[in-house]
């Protein structure tokens, strides 16, 4: 592995969060619980596809094969995505899906702020743009924890389950390898394990203003999700977003 | 000097300037901020733009416009996107604002310590009603018919209006 092939892999795991989550976001399309939930969750779910197109642009670049932004996002199965394994999971109901934007969003916020100091110019560009748009992703899914954790009975319930069950993700979203390492000795990537704290210390404050009990660590993490190990969840996620450019490969609008 | 391969830039930039944005039509994609340079380049010339959001569906219709509008005036362009310095509101101008106010849109405030941290609330931020200057307004949806606009509701003149978002 050379560091291209490297920063070719970093940008795919980071588009294909950003992508999975989009597709998480946009199912509320006219379900939302508001018209002005419904608006938010497709705005940010816009957002969140604009960062992956960026990064899937770049990987496209690198790679260096004729393949499109498109091909790379449509064309690889489930076991070939290599996104954090809390994004793929079903939305349930709309506290699981704030607990899951706050929990992955705090800790993409804290990445993007430190890529903005990377040593290759796109990257760091990238995460410019990313991490302003995580900025209120964050803010407003915080604002809902709090909203739920100290609402009603039935809100504190629903947005507790979310954080028991969402837990069992979350050292994954720290989650390194040697493709990491190589890009950190490069100047090039960041070490997300100096970032937990500062997650905790978001998490914490949150938790506490919204009531929340943070689970206790030790309990069951599931991890591999930037190896293509997934839930059962991910194939039937990409079985309705690929539908299209499958049934009809390089359809164009 | 017609035909000429390498306009003058101080004229690409005025005929830049007659492009409206696509969904705020009262300002032009250059007091938007989204166009940073124009340059002369072996081919002719560039004009480099920056995204205001990253989806922005708009972005796609303002690179059109660009293209479009250089061909009616025989101008040969390309275009470079970059992402960084990232836009951001504060690069419009206060006659650009005086422009948005004057089309019903709140226009943003400077950017504060609080726009920048995800946990600090902006609620705080104040927020004049375009039509009628109460600060009487309260936030009803951080989201709007745009990525770059938020909902309020003025409680002195009871009209709910559009504000573009510090960003």
């Amino acid at each position: 592995m050379n560091t291209n092939d490297a920063l070719y892999t970093y940008c795919v795991r980071l588009a294909d969060t950003a992508v999975i989550l989009s597709q998480r976001f946009c199912e509320w399309c006219g379900h939302g619980p508001i018209l002005e939930e419904d608006i938010a969750m497709s705005n940010m779910g816009l957002d969140l596809i604009g960062q992956a197109r960026g990064f899937y642009a770049y990987a496209a670049a690198l790679e260096n094969k004729g393949r499109s932004e498109d091909d790379i996002a449509f064309h690889r199965n489930e076991r070939e995505f290599t996104n954090r394994c809390m994004v793929e999971q079903p939305n349930y109901d709309f506290a699981y899906t704030m607990v899951r934007s706050f929990l992955h969003g705090a800790a993409a916020y804290l990445q993007y702020r430190e890529l903005t100091k990377s040593g290759d110019e796109t990257v760091s560009g990238l995460a410019a743009k990313s991490l302003k748009e995580m900025t209120y992703h964050v803010r407003h899914s915080s604002e809902w924890l709090i909203r739920l954790g100290d609402g009603t009975d039935e809100s504190k319930v629903r947005v507790q389950n979310a954080v028991d069950d969402l837990w069992q993700f979350t050292d994954e979203l720290f989650e390194m390898d040697e493709v990491d390492q190589m890009l950190i000795r490069n100047g090039i990537a960041c070490d997300l394990t100096q970032l937990r704290q500062e997650w905790d210390q978001m998490v914490d404050e949150v938790f506490s203003k919204a009531g929340i009990t943070k689970p206790a660590p030790g309990g069951f993490q599931s991890k591999g999700g930037m190896k293509g190990m997934h839930s059962e969840h991910l194939g039937h996620l990409l079985s309705e977003m690929q539908f299209l450019q499958r049934a009809y490969p390089d359809a164009k609008w | 000097m017609s035909g000429s391969s390498h306009p003058d830039t101080a004229r690409i930039w005025d005929i830049l300037n007659e492009i409206p944005d696509p969904e705020v039509p009262a300002i032009s994609i250059v007091e938007l901020g989204v166009v940073r340079e124009v340059n002369r380049v072996e081919q002719g010339t560039e004009v480099v733009m920056t995204p205001t959001y990253s989806g922005c569906p708009a972005m796609k219709a303002m690179e059109d416009a660009v293209r479009e509008r250089m061909k009616e005036e025989g101008i040969e362009v390309s275009i470079r996107i970059v992402y960084k310095p990232a836009w951001t509101t504060d690069w419009m101008s206060e006659t650009t604002k005086a422009k948005l106010k004057a089309y019903g849109i709140a226009p943003p405030p400077k950017l504060t310590f609080e726009h920048l941290h995800p946990l600090s609330s902006t609620k705080g931020t104040e927020v004049k009603c375009p039509f009628c200057d109460s600060k009487q307004t309260r936030l009803t949806s951080q989201f709007g018919s745009t990525a770059c606009k938020a909902l309020y509701y003025c409680e002195g003149c009871q009209q709910p209006f559009e504000h573009f978002k510090c960003h």
